[in-house]
């Protein structure tokens, strides 16, 4: 097929192929002996949205699955009940190929879903052994103006997800979507999904304008500290945003989105000392970089010093709990003097709490030797956090690949 | 010892058209024909490993802003033609292989000989 590469010029290129496309990685995994040690990838991706005539099936309100099924047939002229429509070019116009190509890559007719082989298939390129697999146009899903259809989709998907993906691929487990926008439809999801052997945590998509200390999420927060599994905030851009959408650049909704929604749910859930109140609940930052930690740190710190008195059920520094908290490295920021990533790695006490995550096949996903090549790191510490310290967080059974495997 | 590599025949390429041969069990290298002028390329990309001569070859973007500073949208300057790397959008000067976002990073630079009508290229 030809792809449009100027207004007047277009190239022709390939069919995808996952595989092929990165060869390269493969050689990386080669050359570091990924095999010799389990990597797990907290934070990778499938674009649910092409599964959506499956997923709606499993809507429990009449109406809105009527709805759902009437999209996702004929259609009704662009429209979507679902997708609350964000606006951007993740693929920088067509330059990430793997975008405009997804199509076209063909997977085997058999009863594995597409999206299985597909995971499979870059999984295996990178040296990946375990992931945790997430939604796409669903990270959206928390700026849906009906609460009830975030509730009625999430619950779809989830039920759709563990069917027809975790049960069929052990390699793929799932923190299950929450849907935060309706606090008692979100404590029914933690119920329903939260002892299921392929749920290994809960996930709120993080671009949304609810807050995490409300008083109606605590018997949800009670109940997953109780299960004894991990509570993860996702990020995502929205260029709808009156605030960190205020660019003429994707550029700038990006870098900026990605990681202010996060530092505002994390600046709250540690003011209203939410790890006092849930001390055994560990909650995981994903998909903003790891430069955005120091500066919260700072601030935080600097301003609770002059006003303890609005946080006064801290008994330590804001920093202090966010050293416990657990970070996933991508886009892990590279800047040109290294010292800068090493202080914010020893800022963020990474030898413990820092996971690697691919965000594959997103834009701006990160190859496991972007931690591995890291000069200051010692052998223990990149299978840390290549994958030890996830295996630990999620209590993952990794023995069908690594029968011998020992904490490092 | 530099190795030459046989990369086909002059006439089979036309303005704008690449050719990726091995170098090796384990690397390519990427040999295009842009502006009538020869260039090769590591087919690896400096940032993360990427093969970025599979990507594709596209112009530079530029602003066009007027006397009165204002902007007035953007144009291709064909130019200045960017080798693309498909795994993060990474862009890299045809001319020279500098990456045109920083350009302390490049792309591997091998020369390329054409004797006749065959193209070789200098490994």
């Amino acid at each position: 097929m030809d792809l449009p590469t100027s207004d007047i010029h277009k190239q022709a290129v390939k069919s995808l192929d996952t595989t092929s496309l990165l060869t390269n990685a493969a050689r990386q995994r080669d050359a570091r002996n990924y095999a010799s040690f389990p990597i797990v990838d907290v934070d990778c991706h499938h674009y649910e949205n092409e599964s959506i005539s499956e997923i709606v099936k499993y809507i429990d309100d009449p109406v809105m699955k009527q709805m759902g099924m009437l999209y996702t047939g004929g259609g009704t002229g662009g429209q979507t009940p679902f997708n609350p429509g964000l606006v951007g070019y993740q693929d920088v116009a067509g330059r990430v190929t793997r975008y405009p190509l997804r199509k076209t890559e063909t997977t085997p007719g058999d009863d594995k879903h597409r999206d299985v082989h597909l995971s499979l298939r870059w999984m295996d390129a990178m040296g990946v052994d375990y992931v945790c697999l997430f939604p796409t146009p669903m990270l959206s899903l928390g700026l849906h103006p009906q609460p009830e259809v975030e509730a009625g989709l999430a619950k779809a998907y989830n039920r759709w997800l563990l069917e027809n993906i975790t049960s069929k691929e052990e390699r793929i487990k799932t923190m299950m979507y929450v849907p935060f926008s309706d606090p008692e439809a979100a404590y029914e999801t933690v119920k329903e999904f939260g002892d299921h052997p392929d749920v290994i945590g809960f996930m709120i998509v993080s671009v949304r304008y609810h807050a995490v200390h409300s008083n109606a999420y605590m018997k949800t927060y009670a109940l997953m500290e109780e299960l004894g599994k991990p509570l993860g905030f996702h990020s995502n851009y929205n260029w709808n945003d009156r605030l960190v959408g205020n660019s003429n650049r994707f550029l700038v909704t990006h870098a900026l989105g990605f990681t202010v929604y996060n530092a505002v749910h994390l600046c709250n859930w540690v003011v209203n000392a939410m790890p006092e109140r849930f001390p055994k609940l560990k909650t995981v930052w994903i998909e903003s970089g790891l430069a955005w930690i120091p500066w919260v740190m700072q601030r935080l710190d600097n301003d609770y010093k002059m006003r303890w008195s609005e946080a006064p059920s801290l008994k330590g520094l804001p920093s202090d709990y966010m050293r416990e908290m657990y970070y996933t490295s991508q886009p892990m920021e590279m800047p040109d003097n290294m010292d800068v990533l090493k202080t914010t790695f020893d800022m963020i006490n990474a030898d413990d709490q820092l996971l690697w995550a691919s965000d594959y096949p997103h834009w701006d996903m990160d190859v496991p030797s972007v931690i591995y090549d890291l000069p200051f790191l010692d052998e223990r510490q990149k299978q840390k956090i290549l994958g030890g310290n996830a295996i630990d967080l999620f209590n993952l059974d990794v023995s069908k690949r690594f029968p011998n495997y020992k904490p490092a | 010892m530099a190795k030459e590599i046989l990369v086909g025949k002059a006439s089979d390429f036309k303005e704008g058209d690449k050719k990726i041969v091995p170098n090796g069990k384990n690397s390519e290298i990427g040999v295009y024909l842009v502006h009538g002028n020869w260039y090769a390329y590591a087919n690896l990309c400096p940032h993360q490993g990427g093969p970025a001569c599979e990507g594709l070859l596209m112009a530079k973007v530029e602003e066009v802003i007027a006397e009165d500073k204002t902007y007035q949208g953007m144009r291709f300057n064909h130019d200045e033609m960017h080798i693309v790397c498909p795994w993060h959008g990474w862009e890299f000067d045809i001319a020279d292989g500098q990456a045109v976002a920083d350009r302390k990073w490049s792309l591997r630079k091998f020369e390329v000989e054409v004797r006749g009508e065959d193209v070789y290229v200098i490994a």
